[in-house]
């Protein structure tokens, strides 16, 4: 199996320095991981402490209204609240036996603290307990977390799964764990692959709270997601041993990722020949396709969801781009190592952000393409840089080999469809968009 | 606590945020942490706009608390300044800022840029969106706008258009073109389009148009008694509302109302008798209240609506709106809660809603066909075409916008003559569709967003047993209106203790229900 595994201590980019700045971020809080965090576990309700702000900020993010009662919602502070007059948590109590008794579908409460919440120091660990024991054994009350001055995006699942770690039943058994929230379509993939080397899988989050999962001395685990920090020393704390990898991102990473379990538990090379070798001449052949717009262009990254890092890697490497810059929210060494090991040193890596200068390094570098927030996107476009929205890789299903060519077109797209337009966004005056620019047939005196 | 899950309007300096990123030479420095950042892509991605708006975030984190987030503001408020170079800043707090206490409105005081900065007192956790604009603009205006010589011909400001505002861009072309016809001049919009010195000569103009009272009220009123500038109380959103608004602005600058109807279609295309279907068809109206008012008057005396309920979500409007409610013999529905919005609309049943983006989801869960009218806005509402509200081309894109819903008159006759032909089925929906499932589906709405699941129960899982005889002569029922004749027939059935309907207990209820 050694060939499979990446090469470690070469000539990557994991002690390349790293630049820090601090100034303005341009990212989304953890509270956004709910969209599809509510998504994934069908018995759940997420109930934010927070502000209007806090509300509306999950509304812009799930772009449409989804349901007309989704699981999730904004228990809004109030001046009574804030003022003491009223006891909030008293008013939390009130809030969520209301909630439970209008939602009896619900098996598990999360409590989602808020700037706002934790400003004013609002316990919800405390909160959670007493929910707990008031409405056990029907449902199960855990808080985590996803306020913007704690969490940055993607960040605020990481917290949610951490909090999910120290009440799993703890189990003896030989086990593999996957860890991170993804679509049922990709999730069952995985399993599949791993179940015809004979290997079984678990996964957290489980779809619902009565699901078998547990952990133990004996359980190792594999990251499907970068951000997972705060989960992988939580289980860790449990007993349970990391495998470090790539991530499964691309036909490489896949593999690698895949190599790493099957060598844990010993499989042998022509099983795994076998299982993988159809796959990955799929996904070779999808990314080939992707790769002729994407092949010697130059790629830059603002700091979003930490999948930076493993995108860069398949980008540079499967697809022939180079990177200018790789910025992420965080770098975990001991998460993203493997990938970081993988990437020709070259590229500026950067943690943390201060837009404006991290805005003036990219326009005077003017990249092919972009990988940024939605903030940015248009202007950029405007601008004349081709963008790639990076909440776009979060909702979409973009890992292992059948979506290694979806994830390469997603990058691809923004280039292709700049060559197909005949017209030059950079020839749309300011301000064109707000139709303050000169539309109104204004007399000056 | 209040458990809300969608809101129709947001927090109050996201409304501060449409006032500076509707103007030039502005710039907002908000004390906010980084998860606040994502009201940019409001900007740019729902008004498509291609700058980003003119913002800078202090973006403090939990490290910081306590000990210098209030370090962090002046370093952000001077960076910014340095970069962006504007003619004046404004200052102020987000939700969370706010219980840190920080005055960035002192802070900034003591700093001496050479430039207006101008503080905003904004109580997040007691006001909303529209408060916030508004506020704002009158901070600005208050602080900016001057007494100065007027200009020699009559002249007017228009006051009220926002980013972010719903079809302000084109009902700024509107009304200046309703002005520019009797010889008035326009002398600044604001805050859209202004910079602050154009709000500094804002005092030359002879009075003020205001738009929408609810981002411009207070603003307009300072003006009034501060710069004797008078402000115009009509709407001009409608055939009538324009006609008044034509004859209140030219009273105020002293000129002969001039109105050239050449171009307004909404009458002719109301009397024709195509239009004979439109006849009291019930509907229900909700929104901000200057958009529910405007609608209101509209529906009942340019369409020939039947009006069955109205109300807005901005309490700052409640009792403007409680008065047109009265006027209509109704009941105003004051309330910011979507769910109580969706109660009464399930209530009264109404054939179509003039309502928002969420009442028009709201509509297709119900299987009602609804027009949109007011914000809070989509990214379908900036549409690339000429789509203004007010003014005489106002009128005409509201007839279309409010009859496409609908099933068209003859149509309707026609779909229900050839309902047995072979080829036709009930999944066609009218023509004018262009091939997607019906909007007003009946019990199952279908909808493109693969991932709608109405979790509702609904009334089929109630003691009312539908017989097979009566099952079979409801699906001879054309299904734009199944749905209402399935509700209506239990409803009715209820009412009178029945637990089966039967063939004659539909057609009793079809006889209780004929108007
Ligand atoms: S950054 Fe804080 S206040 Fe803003 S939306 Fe996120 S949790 Fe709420
Ligand atoms: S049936 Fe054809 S001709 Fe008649 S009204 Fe409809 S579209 Fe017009």
């Amino acid at each position: 199996m050694n060939d499979l595994s990446p090469p470690t201590n070469t000539s990557g980019c994991r002690s390349a320095p790293i630049l820090k700045q601090r100034g303005q971020r341009e990212v989304f809080c953890g509270l956004t991981g709910i969209i599809w965090l509510h998504r994934k576990m069908q018995d759940a309700f997420f109930l934010v402490i927070g502000s209007r702000t806090c509300a509306h900020l999950l509304q812009s993010a799930a772009g449409v209204m989804i349901f007309a009662e989704p699981r999730f919602g904004t228990a809004i502070l109030e001046e009574t609240d804030l003022a003491g007059l009223a006891d909030a948590q008293q008013e939390l109590d009130k809030v969520v036996d209301e909630l439970l008794a209008r939602r009896p579908d619900i098996r598990q409460l999360f409590l989602v603290g808020s700037c706002p919440s934790e400003v004013i120091k609002l316990d919800l660990a405390k909160a959670a307990e007493r929910m707990t024991q008031r409405h056990a054994p029907s449902v199960r009350v855990l808080n985590f977390s996803g306020s913007g001055i704690e969490t940055t995006f993607t960040q605020g699942e990481d917290a949610c799964l951490a909090s999910m770690v120290p009440v799993l039943p703890e189990t003896d058994a030989r086990q593999l764990l996957l860890v991170g929230a993804l679509p049922d379509v990709v999730e069952d993939q995985a399993i599949n692959l791993l179940s015809q080397m004979g290997i079984d899988a678990k996964v957290l989050p489980a779809p619902r709270a009565d699901s078998d999962l547990a952990v133990g001395p004996n359980t190792v685990f594999a990251l499907i997601q970068p951000f997972l920090g705060d989960t992988h020393a939580a289980l860790e704390r449990r007993g349970a041993r990391h495998l470090p990898a790539p991530f499964p991102f691309g036909e490489e990473g896949t593999t690698a990722w895949l190599a790493a379990i099957a060598t844990e538990f010993g499989v042998d090379q022509a099983t795994f020949d076998a299982v993988t070798a159809a796959p990955r001449a799929r996904a070779r052949k999808a990314i080939a396709q992707a790769a002729e717009t994407l092949a010697g262009k130059s790629l830059f990254f603002f700091p979003d969801s930490q999948l930076e890092i493993p995108l860069a890697r398949f980008l540079t490497r499967e697809c022939g781009m180079t990177a200018f810059e790789i910025g992420a929210p965080f770098i975990h060494k001991a998460i993203v190592g493997p990938d970081l090991d993988l990437i020709a040193p070259g590229p500026t890596l950067s943690e943390g952000q201060d837009v404006d200068l991290q805005l003036d390094r990219a326009r005077a570098q003017a990249p092919d393409l972009t990988v940024c927030g939605l903030g940015l996107a248009n202007p950029l476009e405007a601008e004349g840089l081709a963008t790639k929205w990076a909440i776009e890789l979060v909702f979409t299903p973009v890992h292992f080999y059948e979506q290694a060519g979806d994830l390469a077109g997603l990058f691809s797209r923004p280039l292709r469809r700049k060559d197909i337009l005949a017209s030059d966004p950079t020839s749309f005056g300011p301000k064109y968009s707000g139709g303050s620019g000169g539309l109104a047939p204004q007399r000056q005196p | 606590m209040k458990l809300t899950v969608w809101t129709y309007e947001g927090p109050p300096h996201v409304g501060a945020m449409r006032v500076a990123t509707g103007m030039t030479g502005l710039h907002y420095v908000l004390h906010a942490p980084q998860g606040d950042t994502y009201a940019d892509l409001l900007f740019t991605m729902i008004e498509r706009r291609n700058d980003r708006p003119p913002v800078t975030y202090t973006t403090f984190q939990a490290r910081d608390l306590g000990s210098d987030t209030a370090h962090l503001f002046k370093t952000s408020l001077e960076e910014a300044y340095d970069r962006f170079k504007p003619e004046a800043l404004i200052v102020g707090a987000s939700c969370t800022a706010e219980l840190i206490q920080d005055d960035p409105g002192g802070m900034s005081e003591m700093m001496g840029l050479p430039v207006p900065v101008i503080p905003l007192e904004l109580p997040s956790y007691q006001r909303k969106e529209n408060f916030g604009a508004d506020e704002t603009f009158f901070q600005i205006t208050r602080a900016l706008a001057k007494p100065c010589e007027k200009t020699e011909r009559p002249s007017a400001n228009l006051i009220g258009p926002t980013a972010l505002g719903f079809r302000h861009r084109d009902d700024i072309t509107e009304v200046t073109a309703l002005l520019n016809d009797m010889g008035i001049d326009v002398n600044v919009v604001a805050p859209m389009t202004a910079s602050p010195s154009d709000i500094a000569r804002m005092g030359a103009a002879h009075f003020n148009v205001l738009m929408y009272p609810e981002t411009a009220e207070s603003a307009a009123r300072w003006m009034e008694r501060e710069l004797g500038l008078p402000f115009t109380k009509t709407v001009p959103i409608g055939v009538g509302a324009t006609r008044e608004f034509v004859a209140e602005a030219a009273e105020l600058a002293g000129v002969t109302p001039r109105f050239d109807d050449s171009r307004l279609r909404l009458p002719w295309y109301s009397a024709s008798v195509d239009s004979t279907y439109l006849t009291g068809k019930r509907v229900f109206i909700f929104g901000d209240g200057t958009h529910v008012k405007a609608a209101a008057r509209i529906a009942r005396d340019e369409m020939g609506f039947e009006v069955v309920g109205l109300g807005c979500y901005n309490r700052e409007m409640a009792r403007e709106i409680r008065a047109v409610a009265r006027d209509f013999d109704l009941t105003a529905t004051i309330t910011d809660d979507y769910l109580e919005v969706e109660r009464v609309i399930e209530d009264l049943a109404p054939e179509m809603i003039l309502g928002t983006q969420m009442e028009r989801h709201i509509g297709k869960r119900l299987g009602i066909p609804c027009a949109v009218i007011s914000a809070p806005v989509h990214v379908q509402d900036f549409p690339a075409r000429y789509s203004p509200q007010m003014g005489i081309e106002g009128a005409n894109v509201i007839f279309d916008t409010w009859v496409h819903p609908l099933v068209m008159g003859l149509e309707e006759h026609l779909l229900h003559m050839f309902r047995d032909d072979f080829e036709f089925h009930d999944a066609a929906g009218p023509s004018h569709h262009g091939g997607h499932a019906p909007v007003a589906g009946g019990d199952a709405v279908s909808s493109p967003q693969p991932e709608i699941a109405p979790q509702k129960t609904t009334e089929e899982d109630g003691n009312v047993i539908w017989l097979a005889d009566a099952e079979k002569e409801l699906k001879k029922i054309p299904f734009f209106v199944r749905g209402k004749a399935r509700r209506n027939t239990e409803t009715f059935a209820a009412s009178k203790g029945v637990t089966e309907i039967s063939v004659d207990t539909l057609y009793e209820a079809k006889a209780h229900y004929a108007r």
